[in-house]
């Protein structure tokens, strides 16, 4: 089993294996969320596990993180955020102080986030066998808006908007191991979004929304160029990033597009609003530095393209793994 | 009187649109035999009659004295019942369902066309675009099969009568040539400013002043746009420099004729065969140190490359200039040359001040191709324009059509069916849209030419290689993954035509290993269906991944960590950076493993300051390779690890160039004592892997065999110890030749399959 840096490896073992076995016609989606007809009130179901290392760092930790994450996968489903669950597996020997640290700073989140959380589980392993803290959170939201997000929806001239500076996350957790003789003021940017996607949706006719983690923008994008079968176009220079993540990511030899982020998403919104969109995403805390990144068009269908600085257009493509140098 | 008999002749190979049928016709004549010649799609056909000593004779000359351009594969004879025919003549063309004939490459100006376009009586007197069957455009024009007038981009034109006379005349040497024109019919030459808008006068002398004022011109060629300006203007050539965008690579300069050729370069005779040729590439020479050509044409380089006009256009520019010009690739960086004439004004306007273009239509890009000569052979760097798409033919015939589709960059792709494997011209770096398009046009493009629908599709072991997604993505085929170096030496098999098995040495870049890690420093045991990984350069993690392949400086840093502290210059030069980079070696982050002799040229280059940084693929090893002092004899030792895996200590090569660098022993040793130690280090590792495997035949192949330093040093040692080496000479040891060791290994793996 490779390790998954979010590329097509696990999109392939997702659907070989999780797929093939549970089968249904909500699954099939493979969104972040599953929209359920509960008694006639539509929800939206989603889990996620977390497993960072280190467990604390600049600008959060594995407890808001996982509450958080499972907040936006939330979000970007439409749906207004209501319930959690978190279940902790915990290895023998794991500080009780580290543990409060955590879940404090979930409290603190659900309580940003305006969820609760009303139940979870705890399993401790032997020592060695866990990096000290597993969490995986679940949550449940209701779909307040009568509105259908999605790749079926997205039309050429439609634009593509970043919520807010790139590959903030990835970076501080790389430099956070403390392994690299680097040093750089980033904190992770998580967050959670349900807040400015309300804000989003109140403005704009909203087509499609993802929240760009695991393989960054670059995925996100590829995954909505293939599902709507259209091509995105993206223009280099409009994509918000730090000077000093953008440093960092020259320095580590990362690609921005592809680091990780946990309190940014992707939309597509009709083009001709995309303007006011962003206008009001800017006027959020959360969406100071949003921006259009790029455009929908029909061709060439299912690819993601770069406008370099220089004139050409780079395909930005899904990596099937960890980034290899690909130059003979 | 001896009896007479009748024949029916088919003639494959390359025999179309090279004269083939009235050279039939006239040896007919001479034979005195009777019947008819023709083309078709699959080729000539052929059906002669006569006495039997005339019709052997006649049939013995078909391949024995074909035209110059004319490349016979096969000649099969089917004796027929006489007919009492009289006469020879030709007959019509006929489409088929066959498409076995060849489409020739763009062939240089002939002779004769030459001596016409300098004489003011002739009718064709100063005309850019004169041709005949023996020269002129061909796979650059045409749009389909059988090559005939409608199926090229000349399509456009209609031929004047005076034209058609000499195009339906068997005596005349533009008999079915398809490009032929003249003035009154051909295309048009004009000259456009930056803005568009046409510029008054005669549009060559024009051109002509227009670089001699210092301006830079895009010129439309047979394969596409060029960039020019005069060679010894530095001021015009830095200004090319900088509108083209970070560019340092080297400018290719075209000399009026031979003896301006001879002026620029020191030319051996093979160099000047080369040059002279009907293939005109651009051939890489060493620079005379007196010759009058800006510095900023080829920085860091003691060669240049150096080319002569290939088509009356340039023939006509480059004797009104009567001095050196450089021409260069008209594109952007990145981006393919351009070949349309609206998106390349739209494009080169911010590059070039004027335009000299024409309304011949181009169908297929073609770069120029580059050689350098290597122990008076060819050594092809680039396979391209006046090569492509002659085939390269093979021993072993391949059992199903095979499409193999290249690595990622300096891509080219290969289809392949019978004996002969159609490598295509140089597509370039997929990662750009534009040649991903050209890349699966040019694919569609070279099927249909060739008749030739794949059944089995070879591609490379790296999954994010866009040349490997593309094979993936085909419908009803059978994949075939080949390892990169394992394609590279069969390249070499194939080009050497020597099925193996031998001792490989695959020296490149980098490539997707069986592994995961990234190789390019290999001893393999190889044959066309299988290899054996017997031996490598110690592995280095490359810091950074892609950015450790721009910054060499960095493999500097994989290979000395902390050994080393501010008494190394190229410590100091990196000193903010440096602890990072070591530790992101040390800790593995984003530092893939790298056995590959590319990067430790890499590391080298950086440490004797000749390069940190790079701008282009393979610019620092090119650049060490230059600095190389031939009168040095040291080479620094290194160990070689003998265990199941053979393993070469290259750090001991990094660490001993660091050590001179300190006690400040001068660049241009240091690069060779470092070129010494490593050709020593394979030429033992080699002989170590004979001790083993009883193998005599060394396969040398990956692009850091373009290294003619290196590869001299490993070859004389090699023969010294009584190996036969076998190098490239018909297809590029880099990774324009990946297509062609895919395709045969391809073919090999369908033919054991059979045999099981
Ligand atoms: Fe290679
Ligand atoms: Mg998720
Ligand atoms: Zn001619
Ligand atoms: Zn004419």
């Amino acid at each position: 089993l490779a390790h998954g840096a979010g590329g097509k490896a696990t999109r392939t073992l997702v659907e070989a294996v999780f797929l093939e076995a549970f089968r249904n016609p909500v699954l099939e989606s493979l969104d972040d969320g599953a929209a359920l007809d509960v008694n006639g009130s539509r929800m939206v179901f989603t889990t996620d596990s977390f497993v960072v290392s280190p467990l604390f760092f600049p600008g959060g930790d594995i407890g808001d993180l996982a509450v958080n994450g499972t907040v936006n996968d939330l979000a970007v489903c439409g749906a207004r955020p209501l319930y959690l669950s978190a279940a902790f597996i915990l290895e023998e020997g794991f500080p009780v102080a580290d543990l409060r640290r955590i879940t404090d700073s979930m409290a603190a989140a659900a309580a940003r986030a305006g969820v609760h959380v009303v139940t979870g589980d705890t399993k401790v392993v032997q020592r060695g066998k866990g990096d000290g803290c597993y969490v995986t959170t679940a949550g449940v939201g209701v779909l307040d808006r009568k509105i259908t997000l999605g790749p079926s929806t997205v039309r050429p001239g439609d634009a593509v908007i970043v919520s807010g500076p790139i590959g903030e996350h990835g970076i501080t957790i790389m430099i956070a191991r403390g392994e690299l003789d680097i040093a750089a003021d980033v904190t992770s940017d998580t967050a959670s979004i349900h807040d400015l996607v309300a804000t989003l949706l109140d403005t704009a006719p909203v087509r499609m929304l993802r929240d760009a983690t695991r393989g960054g923008v670059a995925t996100v994008l590829n995954e909505i160029a293939e599902a709507a079968q259209l091509a995105i176009m993206v223009d280099e220079p409009a994509i918000p990033i730090r000077p000093v993540v953008n440093g960092a990511c020259e320095l580590l030899g990362l690609d921005p597009l592809y680091v990780a982020c946990e309190g940014r998403f992707v939309a597509v919104v009709d083009g001709a609003h995309a303007e006011a969109a962003v206008d009001a995403l800017r006027r959020h805390p959360l969406g100071e530095a949003a921006a259009i990144v790029g455009t929908v068009e029909a061709d060439p269908a299912g690819l993601v393209l770069l406008k370099t600085v220089f004139g050409g257009t780079r395909i930005v493509d899904v990596l099937v793994g960890d980034p290899l140098p690909r130059i003979c | 009187m001896a009896e007479r008999g009748r024949r029916r002749i088919r003639v494959h190979g390359l025999v179309q649109g090279v004269g083939f049928r009235p050279f039939v016709c006239r040896l007919a004549g001479v034979y005195g035999v009777a019947g008819f010649v023709g083309n078709d799609s699959g080729g000539v056909f052929i059906e002669a009659e006569g006495r039997r000593p005339a019709l052997d004779g006649f049939v013995a000359g078909l391949a024995g004295q074909a035209p110059p351009l004319a490349v016979v594969e096969s000649v099969t004879v089917e004796v027929t019942e006489p007919i009492g025919e009289v006469g020879f003549r030709i007959v019509r063309s006929a489409g088929g369902a066959l498409r076995e004939a060849l489409v020739a490459p763009d062939t240089a100006t002939c002779g004769d066309c030459l001596a016409e376009l300098t004489d003011p009586a002739c009718r064709r007197y100063g005309h850019p675009f004169a041709n005949c069957t023996n020269c002129g455009p061909r796979f650059t024009i045409v749009t389909g099969i059988p090559y005939d007038r409608h199926a090229t981009t000349m399509a456009d034109f209609v031929m004047c009568a005076a034209c058609e006379v000499e195009y339906r005349d068997p005596g005349d040497r533009r008999f079915h040539a398809q490009p032929v024109c003249c003035p009154g019919c051909g295309p048009a030459l004009r000259m456009v400013g930056a803005d568009g808008l046409p510029v008054p006068g005669d549009p060559v002398t024009t051109a002509a002043a227009w670089l001699r004022q210092g301006r830079i011109l895009a010129v439309k060629g047979l394969g596409g746009y060029h960039l020019a300006v005069l060679a010894d203007q530095a001021d015009a050539v830095a200004r090319l420099r900088d509108r083209k965008r970070r560019e340092d690579r080297p400018f290719a300069v075209m000399a009026p004729d031979l003896v301006g050729a001879h002026a620029l370069v020191r030319l051996e005779p093979a160099a000047e065969r080369l040059l002279t040729g009907m293939s005109r590439p651009i051939v890489l020479a060493p620079r005379h140190g007196n010759s009058k050509v800006a510095e900023a044409v080829a920085p860091g380089s003691r060669d240049l490359g150096v080319m002569l006009p290939h088509t009356p256009l340039h023939h006509l520019l480059a004797g009104q200039l009567a001095q050196p010009f450089v021409l260069t690739s008209g594109n952007l960086s990145n981006s393919p040359i351009e070949v349309e004439d609206q998106e390349a004004l739209r494009r080169l306007s911010a590059v070039a001040d004027g335009f000299l273009l024409h309304d011949r239509r181009i169908h297929i890009r073609a770069d120029d191709s580059l050689v350098r000569v290597f122990r008076g052979r060819e050594l092809p760097i680039r396979r391209s324009r006046g090569y492509v798409p002659a085939p390269v033919t093979v021993p072993w015939p391949f059992p199903r059509p095979v499409l193999a589709c290249g690595a990622e960059l300096k891509n080219t792709f290969c289809v392949a069916k019978g004996v002969q494997a159609f490598l295509s011209h140089h597509i370039g770096d997929l990662e750009n849209y534009e040649t991903l398009r050209s890349y699966a046009e040019g694919i569609d493009h070279f099927c249909r030419l060739f008749g030739v629908r794949p059944a089995v599709v070879a591609h490379d072991l790296h999954p994010d290689y866009l040349s490997t997604k593309y094979a993936r993505d085909l419908p009803e085929v059978e994949l075939v993954a080949v390892q990169h170096h394992h394609a590279h030496i069969a390249s070499c098999l194939a080009d050497n035509g020597y099925a193996g098995p031998v001792i490989g040495v695959a020296f490149d870049g980098l490539g997707y290993g069986e592994d995961g890690t990234l190789w390019g420093g290999e001893l393999l045991i190889a044959d066309l269906t299988t290899f054996h990984r017997a031996g490598h350069l110690e592995p280095v993690p490359m810091p950074g991944g892609t950015a450790a392949i721009r910054q060499p400086w960095r493999m500097a840093a994989a290979h000395l960590t902390g050994t080393y502290g501010d008494e190394l210059p190229l410590i100091r030069r990196h000193r903010d950076q440096w602890p990072a980079i070591v530790s992101m070696a040390q800790t593995g982050t984003n530092s893939p493993l790298t056995s590959s002799a590319g990067r430790l040229f890499d590391a080298v280059s950086a440490i004797t300051g000749i390069r940190d940084i790079v701008s282009y693929e393979g610019q620092a090893a090119a650049e060490l390779e230059a600095r190389v002092d031939p009168n040095e004899s040291h080479a620094y030792p290194v160990r070689l690890t003998e265990g199941e895996t053979l393993t070469i200590a290259a750090s001991d090569l990094v660490r001993a160039a660091a050590e001179d660098m300190i006690a400040g022993i001068a660049v241009e040793r240091i690069a060779a004592r470092f070129h010494n130690g490593l050709a020593t280090a394979v030429v033992r590792a080699v002989h170590s892997l004979r001790e083993r495997t009883g193998l005599r035949t060394v396969a040398l192949s990956g692009g850091v065999f373009q290294n003619i330093v290196l590869l001299e040093l490993i070859v004389s040692g090699l023969e010294q110890n009584d190996f036969r080496v076998l190098v490239h000479s018909r297809v590029p040891p880099g990774d324009g030749g990946i297509s062609l060791g895919q395709a045969v290994i391809a073919a090999a793996r369908d033919r054991s399959a059979d045999a099981w």
